[in-house]
């Protein structure tokens, strides 16, 4: 294979590998940040408990947050050296502010927050935990801005074939990346609502009925229920912003072939791209313009405008698809939940077992989506800017290969042996119920030095 | 000569990318060196170790990416030429860090009977990192030779630093610890101090015969006496620190941090030297840190954020370190 499609294929599974964990912790820092203040507010130690649980699974996924993504800040160098060649002078001040602003703010308060219990006041724990929330949100938002502007650059100009910053404030705020911050950090919201209560569903199913794992589980199934349609609308304005500025990525989405108006909802078909069309179509008349162009007869763009200059049709179709039935699927979930927990104060079996599986929803919605939007961007790697062939480096094809088949098996590796520690951890709570010593739990919050001192 | 901008920030940003470079090697020297020691420890050791360690190495690796950021965003030619060029030893190296960062943490949630597989692996990732870093450096030393002398000489170089990093983790355990567990990091030290001369001598005596210009760099009057403090000094300091060795710990637990800052002087004295040979050079011979900086606008604007950012980083890494500080005691979440 050529080493075109293996450093795309590289970069692929290091940066979706990479991805479930940022995703994890954006909102999980957050979510701590609401139980250690709900522990301080009422000084209910069930509070505190399920900080300490998850708290743990912060760690672990900051950890592995953390050795992806250094091996991100490589692949650039490694695999696609004419990126910064061509769109260094923007790519590379967006990426110092993320290393500047959130990486060492996170990164050094992370130990306070994890260890500092029993070493720091109350107070400044707290400050730790807002520091290391703010901090993945801040890289978020860095990380948000260039990914945007690679699909939607504004703020720049070409001179001597390199692109340089003319305005920073149209480059940050290009026109796609409030939608994409938007419609990430919900993401991330919604991903670890799940986690927590599919890992709680798992605590219930095997009869802990402790405070923590009511307080860990409520928190999960109404955020979760409360950001779902916020996502869904989200999700519908972040579409309406893409037809606008990258109509043949919404072409490949929709799998429509030919520009024209009462342009049918493809609900499910297999793309040919061969013989440019759907085989196996089924499909809702006047379905994609009415939602598009919030009319029958409004014209939605087709494949055919675009022709060798648009993404391929099926992984993005199908990317589009478990991403928006994944969503649907979490909106009955978390309904449903949220009504047996507020109306009959317990879960129906059936829903608790189907909870757990879903702790990962979020995740496979995360990558489908991602999918669609970086695959929706091909042929360019900065639209309109450089193509993603022009920017691959001269490292051998067998290199890559190789590469590429250890970094799988070792990612498989650590999927097994994280989701082995979230369930043991999980199982391990449950156990304790609200047993388990807390020791450096007072009635007050104690600041203690450490022997030596 | 006259000031101007586009002359200084290459120069600027070389500096601070040395500076990043110097900070994570003593750093995160400590904690891959308290990797690589987990081979010679018992258990009970390995988890003060760690303890010692845990709330740091976080922000250690992140020094890391700052360095390697730099590099992308500073100097994007050279990003691409030294990283395609060490292409399957930055994958070893990222594989290493990988599997320690994880096994870290791993190892502190598995269940017990699974602990000694993660301890394995937190060491066999402390090590492949540092030989792959070893190696890196050694190949680099030579102008990015990949040629049968050149891999020979960036093996050596990465068992010196390997030992080197071990060096650096001792002298930290011998700070954070007490009782047997000192004792044995003094012995620990010693050894891996031996190595560590031996590395050092060995990078320093190829630098100059590697390279015509690097050799002219050096062996000039009157460059020469400027320049001979770097070496003498260093010798003075791995013969103090090695008497030293017979003599810790002092009673009270003087000096337990002293070690630790030698080898952090000589490792500084060492990073000098190396930068004063292949200035102006970031690609040794083929590209100059103004052939390969970023524009200047964009320099600038970086600097602007660096200069504000960085004396906070440093202000709150301070604070960190003084809140674990004193001796190392069990880790706990709770």
């Amino acid at each position: 294979m050529d080493p075109l499609i293996l450093s795309r294929m590289q970069f692929g599974a290091n940066i979706s590998f990479h991805i479930l964990f940022p995703t994890i912790t954006i909102a999980l820092g957050w979510v701590l940040l609401f139980f250690k203040l709900r522990y301080n507010a009422t000084g209910d130690s069930a509070w505190i408990r399920a900080y300490f649980t998850w708290v743990k699974v912060f760690a672990l996924s900051f950890a592995m947050g953390v050795v992806t993504g250094v091996t991100m800040s490589f692949q650039f160098g490694t695999n696609w050296p004419g990126y910064m060649e061509k769109v260094g002078n923007i790519a590379g001040p967006l990426l110092a502010y993320e290393i500047l602003t959130a990486f060492f703010l996170e990164a050094a308060f992370l130990g306070i927050m994890l260890f500092g219990f029993r070493r720091v006041s109350n107070r400044i724990h707290t400050l730790a935990t807002v520091l290391v929330a703010g901090g993945t949100t801040v890289s978020a938002f860095w990380i948000i801005a260039l990914n945007s502007w690679m699909q939607t650059p504004a703020g720049f100009e070409i001179r001597d074939g390199v692109a340089h910053a003319v305005d920073w404030w149209a480059i940050v705020f290009n026109p796609s990346m409030p939608y994409r911050l938007v419609h990430m950090l919900l993401a991330s919201g919604l991903t670890v609502s799940f986690l927590i209560a599919g890992l709680s569903a798992l605590r219930y199913l095997t009869g802990d009925r402790s405070e923590s794992m009511w307080k860990a589980l409520r928190t999960g199934v109404f955020t979760a229920a409360i950001l779902i349609p916020i996502q869904i609308f989200a999700g519908d304005q972040h579409g309406l912003n893409t037809l606008e500025h990258q109509p043949q990525k919404i072409a490949a989405m929709e799998a429509n072939w030919n520009t024209g108006p009462n342009v049918p909802l493809v609900l499910f078909a297999l793309p040919d791209e061969a013989a440019k069309e759907n085989r196996f179509e089924i499909a809702i008349p006047d379905g994609a313009s009415l939602v598009l162009r919030h009319s029958t007869s409004g014209v939605v763009p087709g494949l055919n405008d675009y022709p060798g200059n648009h993404p391929p049709v099926f992984p993005v179709f199908w990317g589009f698809r478990i991403m928006v039935g994944t969503g649907i699927l979490m909106l009955i979930v978390s309904w449903s939940a949220a009504y047996f927990l507020k109306r009959r104060h317990s879960l129906p079996k059936p829903l608790a077992l189907l909870m757990v599986p879903m702790a990962l929803s979020g995740w496979l919605a995360t990558l489908a989506g991602w999918y669609t939007t970086e695959i929706g961007r091909q042929p360019w790697l900065v639209t309109g800017v450089l193509k993603t062939a022009d920017a691959v480096g001269p490292v051998a094809g067998s290199h890559v290969a190789l590469t590429l088949a250890i970094y799988l098996i070792l990612y498989v590796l650590l999927l097994i042996a994280y989701l082995g520690v979230l369930v043991h951890l999980a199982l391990k709570a449950a156990k304790d119920g609200d047993s388990s010593p807390l020791p450096g739990v007072m009635k007050t919050a104690m600041s203690q030095p450490a022997a030596g001192e | 000569m006259s000031f101007d901008w586009p002359t200084a920030l290459p120069l600027i940003f070389a500096g601070l990318m040395g500076l990043a470079i110097l900070i994570y090697v003593i750093l995160d020297g400590f904690d891959l060196g308290i990797g690589i020691l987990f081979a010679a420890a018992e258990d009970a050791e390995q988890d003060t170790m760690i303890a010692a360690i845990g709330p740091f190495w976080d922000a250690n690796e992140t020094w890391l990416v700052l360095a390697v950021g730099l590099l992308l965003v500073a100097f994007p030619l050279a990003h691409g030429v030294i990283l395609t060029a060490l292409y399957i030893p930055v994958f070893v190296l990222l594989v290493g860090l990988i599997l320690r960062g994880v096994a870290f943490d791993f190892r502190a949630k598995v269940p017990t009977e699974r602990k000694h597989r993660w301890n394995r692996i937190f060491f066999l990732g402390s090590i492949i990192a540092s030989l792959a870093q070893g190696y890196m450096l050694g190949v680099y030393v030579l102008g990015l030779d990949v040629g049968f002398g050149g891999m020979a000489f960036g093996v050596l170089v990465a068992f010196c630093l390997a030992a080197a990093y071990a060096a650096m983790g001792a002298a930290w355990v011998i700070y954070k610890t007490e009782g047997e567990l000192q004792k044995k990091a003094v012995r620990w030290l010693r050894t891996a101090l031996v190595l560590t001369a031996l590395g050092m001598a060995a990078v320093s005596l190829a630098t100059p015969f590697a390279s015509p210009r690097i050799f002219d760099k050096w062996f000039v009057w009157p460059q020469m006496l400027y320049l001979s403090p770097l070496p003498i000094l260093s010798a003075l300091l791995f013969g103090w620190l090695w008497r030293q060795t017979f003599h810790l710990p002092k009673p009270g637990d003087r000096h337990s941090l002293t070690p630790f800052l030698t080898l952090a002087a000589i490792f500084a004295l060492g990073f000098a030297g190396l930068a004063w040979s292949f200035y102006p050079f970031v690609v040794p011979n083929k590209l100059t840190i103004w052939q390969a900086a970023s524009a200047t606008e964009s320099l600038a604007i970086i600097l602007a954020g660096t200069v504000v950012v960085l004396p906070v980083i440093i202000f709150y890494s301070f604070y960190a370190y003084r809140v674990f500080g004193g001796k190392a005691t069990d880790l706990t979440y709770d």
